[in-house]
This record gives structure tokens, sequence and C-alpha cells, in this order.
């Protein structure tokens, strides 16, 4: 094929099929999961398949070419998710590598960054994670307390972040920092690109109540970074961060274009095959469990007409960007039906049982249900945003508008 | 699609949004509920002139659809309908027209297609059977073979204008498996008796065959064919439901975020209160969900695809449920005036509730869906 032809998103396709038969394995469904907190080797192995994909030519399918991807549109990535379904894929570097960060770094970021960090992500080579979320709020992340300081061509970066999502084994963190404490609150902030291996930082996971340990909290005692590390302007960071949450939202509502693959990143979630759970339980015949069976995959596949409803209408401007929320939202309400819908048909097995895939699965996930609510942005939040900017219905009343940052009065 | 279809989609169903807004406003809906009419016959020959029998029926039977895309356009008829609670037997004319024209290998019926076509006759399905849950594919009405035709003796009810009807089609179990027949209601042994209704201004009844003998013209299609017959009348029932309800829905949300913005209470509008906001983004993120899924059932049923029964009992399920609950908490936030007769909210409650209950519940549907995967 030459420079100059178009190959259409079936001849893509074909070619995709070939590829990942002769060198991609298929996923064994048998796989005891791995044990938790220790995950090293999956990761390194999320990387080396990147490297393939990349090295096959099927990486960074939507991301511009001169940034090291196919530029193709949205249709190229769908056909080759579908055709990589069943076969091992990077999940681990969907989110928030590729469907944040990476986004966020094209759309912000400077040549420079660019050319160093998007290629690198694309080629396999560095994991990007966020430092947003702080211990003294969450969903008012503009509130944000973690400070950098300008010391000649250098910033120095204090304070703390949280809920970083698999921070541990990223390369690169978007640092979201205060820069001026003198300026109303969205406007004295600065997105900075910071190498998580850096002097003064401190990294601890956190362990949640399922077992996992994808969260980290970073603790930064004078971490030195370059001027050219600040995406986008100095106290500009806000319009970075909003694009990073857009970006965000869409990721976790299940409509990125940049997420290759799909599938469940975390491979210890609970089985979702109610058909299956059913029959185990010796429950098949049961008018209600029938229904609740039927009603769980009706929403499934709800969620999936939503995400294509919304990001068409998003991309031919018939809803504004904030319409993204909803698939956010929908996506908690999803999660949170299927969670209890499965804690339903596992009965007492939930509670009591053999360890290890089962029903005691659905009933550790039960345990985090809120989960699917809380990360990304809560529905709460989602709430806000589809009121006041789709609906046009009067924002919040914030004590914190307008107001110099070192006036207002937050959490310790 | 192309952009020129899309055009002349929008063309044909501004034409339909303009002849239910000036023919069948709400206060026309009012007055026939008033007066006891379900809709008026010769509007409904105005409303087949501009093609709303024409959409499933092929060319060469008489019929036709602007796009090509008979079922997304009769879906956007049903849509526009919905947003005023519209009369009419837009949704068993095309119902009976949809068996009938999928009834190839049977008795040509083109004389009664061309009467539905031109507005001239009023035809129904009767499939429900008295007592009897949503289950097509099994009557209890049967039809016995008797010289050259049938016989028919069996109770049909919750029949949608049965009152107003020329003709019937009905399901019918005979000794080789189930069938439908065409029968005029001035047959000999056909009583039909008007049941209550829960809608404003649709009705129906309950029919009686007795003994009632009808030639071997009357099958539709044969028994080989039949099971797919019903299964396709039984998708087009609910598309058309389910696009009302999103129809009505859109209107009920759109007066209701207005009222929100008017509405004053201890000096500040509803639409400022963060609870009350909450719950406007659930039911747009709903309604949302709701028009997805329509859509996704709708090019189903358009294309015929293998996963359209799938997708039809999902809508159902998901809008079924979800459109009641929006409507209710329409009725919350409006305060005492929602529940009044002057207010428009009950009329899309009505048939919102009408459109949730008839041809399967969500409860109904979530059990086929259980069934479709294999549990």
């Amino acid at each position: 094929m030459t420079e100059t032809a178009i190959e259409t998103v079936e001849e893509f396709r074909l070619r995709a099929r070939t590829w990942l038969a002769a060198n991609v394995a298929r996923v064994d469904p048998d796989a005891p999961p791995p044990s938790s907190g220790d995950d090293d080797a999956e990761w390194l192995h999320a990387r080396e398949l990147q490297k393939r994909l990349y090295a096959g030519g099927f990486a960074g399918i939507c991301f511009p070419k001169e940034y090291g991807g196919l530029g193709l549109s949205h249709e190229y990535q769908e056909a080759f998710t579908e055709e990589a379904d069943g076969y091992e894929m990077p999940l681990l570097l969907n989110v928030p590598t590729l469907s944040i960060c990476a986004p966020t770094i094209l759309d912000m970021g400077s040549e420079k960054q660019k050319k160093e960090h998007l290629s690198a992500a694309i080629r396999g080579d560095e994991v990007l994670v966020q430092f947003l979320s702080e211990p003294s709020g969450g969903s008012d992340l503009a509130g944000v307390l973690t400070r950098a300081d300008r010391d000649g061509d250098e910033w120095v970066i204090n304070g703390a972040k949280i809920w970083s999502t698999s921070a541990y084994a990223g390369d690169y963190a978007l640092c979201l920092a205060r820069t001026d404490w003198n300026a109303p609150k969205h406007r004295g902030l600065t997105m900075f690109l910071m190498k998580i291996n850096s002097p003064g930082v401190d990294l601890r996971r956190i362990k949640q109540v399922n077992g996992s340990t994808e969260f980290c909290e970073e603790f930064f005692d004078n971490v030195v970074v370059p001027a050219d590390a600040v995406v986008g302007e100095v106290n500009d960071g806000w319009t970075v961060a909003s694009r990073q949450l857009f970006h965000e939202r869409t990721a976790v509502g299940g409509g990125s274009p940049y997420t290759s693959g799909r599938g469940k990143r975390d491979t210890r979630k609970a089985s979702d095959d109610f058909v299956a759970l059913a029959r185990e339980t010796g429950q098949a015949d049961d008018v209600h469990v029938r229904e609740l069976v039927g009603q769980a995959y009706a929403h499934r596949t709800v969620q999936e007409q939503l995400i294509k409803r919304v990001a068409t209408a998003v991309e031919s401007g018939e809803l504004p960007a904030p319409a993204m929320s909803l698939i956010r939202l929908f996506h908690a309400e999803t999660d949170w039906l299927n969670t209890d819908i499965g804690l339903e048909l596992a009965g007492s097995y939930a509670v009591a049982g053999p360890l290890g895939r089962g029903p005691l699965e659905l009933g550790t996930g039960y345990l985090s249900r809120q989960a699917a609510s809380l990360g990304g942005g809560s529905s709460e939040m989602s709430r806000n945003i589809i009121s006041e900017r789709l609906l046009q219905m009067p924002r919040e009343y914030a004590a914190d508008r307008d107001v110099p940052f070192s006036e207002v009065k937050h959490s310790s | 699609m192309t952009v020129d279809t899309a055009a002349e989609q929008k063309l044909f169903r501004d034409t339909t949004a303009d002849f239910i807004a000036s023919e069948t406003p709400l206060a026309i809906v009012r007055a026939l509920n008033a007066s006891g009419e379900s809709f008026n016959r010769e509007w409904w020959q105005r409303a087949t002139e501009i093609g709303w029998a024409t959409l499933l029926v092929p060319e060469e039977l008489g019929g036709g659809s602007v796009s090509g895309e008979g079922v997304r356009d009769l879906v956007g008829v049903a849509t526009e309908l919905g947003k005023s609670v519209g009369p009419g037997p837009l949704h068993p004319v095309n119902v009976v027209l949809a068996g009938l024209v999928d009834a190839t290998d049977g008795p040509d019926h083109g004389e009664l297609i061309d009467a539905l076509v031109s507005g001239t006759s009023i035809a129904t399905w009767a499939v429900y059977e008295p007592g009897s849950p949503w289950n097509p594919a099994a009557p209890g009405l049967t039809a016995s073979a008797s010289g050259a035709g049938y016989v028919l003796s069996g109770v049909k009810d919750r029949v949608e204008a049965a009152p107003q009807a020329d003709v019937f089609l009905v399901t019918a179990a005979t000794e080789n498996g189930p069938l439908q027949f065409i029968v005029t209601t001035s047959s000999p042994g056909v009583t039909v008796e008007p049941s209550g209704s829960l809608d404003a201004v649709k009705q129906y009844g309950t029919v009686t065959f007795d003994n009632v003998e009808v030639s071997a013209d009357a099958v539709v299609g044969s028994t080989a064919s039949t099971a797919a017959l019903i299964e396709r009348q039984g998708q087009i029932a609910n598309l058309l439901q389910l696009a009302e309800t999103v129809g009505a829905l859109d209107t009920v949300f759109n007066f209701t975020v207005q009222w929100a913005f008017d509405r004053y209470s201890f000096g500040r509008p509803l639409a400022s209160y963060q609870a009350l906001k909450h719950r406007f983004a659930d039911m747009k993120l709903w309604i949302e969900a709701s028009r997805a899924t329509l859509d996704g059932a709708t090019q189903a049923v358009q294309d015929r695809a293998d996963n359209a029964p799938y997708l039809v009992s999902v809508a159902k399920s998901y809008v079924g449920q979800r459109s009641v609950e929006i409507v209710q908490d329409a009725v919350q936030l409006h305060g005492g005036i929602g529940v009044t007769w002057e207010h428009d909210l009950h009329l899309f409650l009505r048939r919102v509730t009408v459109n949730r209950q008839l041809f399967g519940t969500p409860g109904e549907h979530r059990r086929l869906i259980a069934s479709q995967l294999g549990l």
C-alpha cells in the first residue's frame, strides 16, 4: 500500500484480523486472577503488548501521525477493538495514559511535549498518570492546595495528591498546582508534567475495601521540575484541567476514541456472566431471577446505545461537549444496577463460600459498589454539569467565586 | 443514510408535525375525550393522505416511504404524535399492515391493504385473550377447518380501536399451529363490547367470535410463516408505542423544565435548587437513553436484523420503566396542579402508562431477554 492510498475501515479491519491472529495471544479465560498488590508483571506485559501493537502499525489509531499515531477516525479504532476481542490487549494503558493524559497533552501541550511524551506513550515506553485530587477535597478540584514556586528556571513543588490511578506504575504525571495565591481559585493554577521518579516524591499505595491497590497518594517535598514542564500557560492550568476532566468523563463513560481494546481492565473484578450465575446457583427457572438477568443485560445494551448516541451527537454539534457527563452518569447507574443484581443472584454465597472465582467475588465487589459513582468525578458533579450546562439551570452558589484564593476558607 | 434521504425524512417529519399541530392539538384531544370519541374518521383519511399508512407498504402494493426506510419514517410519525398524545388508529392500522405485507405465502389481501393505506378502512390486531399475559404465539381462540374455510371460536380482549375497527386481524390456533385471519366486524357471530381505557382517546374492546365462518381467503400467510408474522407485528407494535412515549417524554420534560424556571419559592426559581436540579439531570439522562435505545431498536427492525427481537425487548424494558418514573416525577415537581384534570400532565401519564403495560410489560420483556440469552 502506498502512502496516498486510503484504506477503508473494512480493509483495515481485515488487515487487523490477520495481524492479531499471527501476533497476539488469546486471553486465557481460565487463568487464575493475579494476586492483589503485586501486578508488576502485568504492567510489563502491557508495555510489551503496546510495543508490539506499535511495531505492527496498530497503536494510537486516532492520534495524529506526526506524534506516532495513525491519524484515523474513530470508526477504525472501533473496528480494531471489535477484532481485538478475545486477544490480550494492553488494557492497563487505556486509562489514564492513552484516553486521558495523552489527549490532554495533544490538546494543550507544547510541540516538544507532544513529540516526546505522546510518542513515548503510543510506543509503550511511557505510562502517564494524573495528579489531580488532593486529600483536602475531591470534587472541588480547582481548590487544590499543592503549591509550585518559581525558582529561576525551575519550579519547586510542595503538597500532596491522592486517588491517582496506577501512579506506582507511571513515568510522568499531569500535576495541577497553585502558582498564584492572590488570584481567584481558577486563575492561579498551572499544570505540570512531573517526572514521578524525582527526588522529593514519596508515593504510597492505598488499599481499598476490595483489596485493590491501584490508587496511590503522593507527598511532594521540594520536588524540582524544569520550566518547560509547564503544560499550557502559567496560571492557565484550569483550562488544561478542564480539558483533562472532559477526557476523563468521556473515558470513564466509555466513549473515548483513544481507548483500544475492551474488557475488564481489572481482572480481579467479578464475572458479569449472570446467565451462567443463574444456572450455577440453580435459579434458572425462577421468574424473578430471569427478570433480573434480563434487566441487567438490557441496561448494559442501553449503555452501549447511549454512548454511541451521545458521542455521535457531540461530534456533530447536536449536543454540547458537557453532554459527555451523561455517559459518565449512566456508567454509574449501570454499574450499580449490575452490582446489586449480582448480589441478589449470588444470594448467601455472596457472603460465605469458596474463595476465588464465584459468588463471593460478587459480595466483595458489592463492598466497593460506590466506586462507580465516585471515580472520575462523582455522580453529583455529573448532575451539576448536566443541569447547569445542558439545561442552563442556575449555577450553585460558590463562596470562593472571584475571591483571592488566599482569603478562601478551606479544609486543612 | 444520505444527505438527501435525511432532508426528505425531515421534510416528511415537519409536514407531519405541522399537521398534528394544526389538526390535533391537545385541545382537540380534550374535546374528543369530553365527547367520548376516539378519533374522527375524516381526519384519519387526511392523515393517510400525507402517508401515515403507506410507510410499511411496498410501492408495488400502493405504499412507499420518502426515504426507503419505512420503519424509521413511521417511528418518526409516532414520535411526533406522542408529543401531543395524538388520537387515531396509527398504531393498530400499521401493526396489521406489517403482518399483511409480509404474508406473501398466503391469499392476496391487496384490496384490504389499499383500503387501509387510503384510510377508508380501519384494522386492528386482536391478539390478547382474557386473563392471559403477553404471549401472542400461543393463542387459545380456535380456528377449525370446515369445508373450504374455517370456523373461529373464542374471545379476544384489550383490542385497540375495537369499537371503531372495520376489520380484525385475529391470531388463532389451528390443529397445525397458530394462524391469522382477516375477519370483518360485520361477520355473523362477531360481537364487540367496548371496555374501559386509561387513555384519554385510545379506546379498547373485547371481541367475541361465536362460530364465525370465514373463507380460506381470510387466511393471512400460512402456518409456516405465522410465527415470523406475529414476531414482526409485535416488534412494530412495541416500536410505535416506544416512539409515542419518547415523543410524550420530550413534551413533558420541556414544559417541566420551563415550569422550574418560571415557578418561584422562597424568592428563587425551582431550577436553582440543587435537590431539584439533580432530578432534572437524571430525567435528562433517562430521556437521552430512551432515545438511544429506541434508535437502536428501530434500526434493527428496519434492517430486519437477527437481534431485532432482543433490541426491541431491551428498549421496552428500559423505556417502559423509566417513562412512567419520569412523568410521575414531573407530576411531583409540578406540585398539586400536577394531579388536576385541568393540567395536561395526566394526558401524558395516561398514554405512557398504556404504552408501558401493553404488548409486554418491562417484566415480561426482561423474561424474554433471559430466554433470548439462552437462560
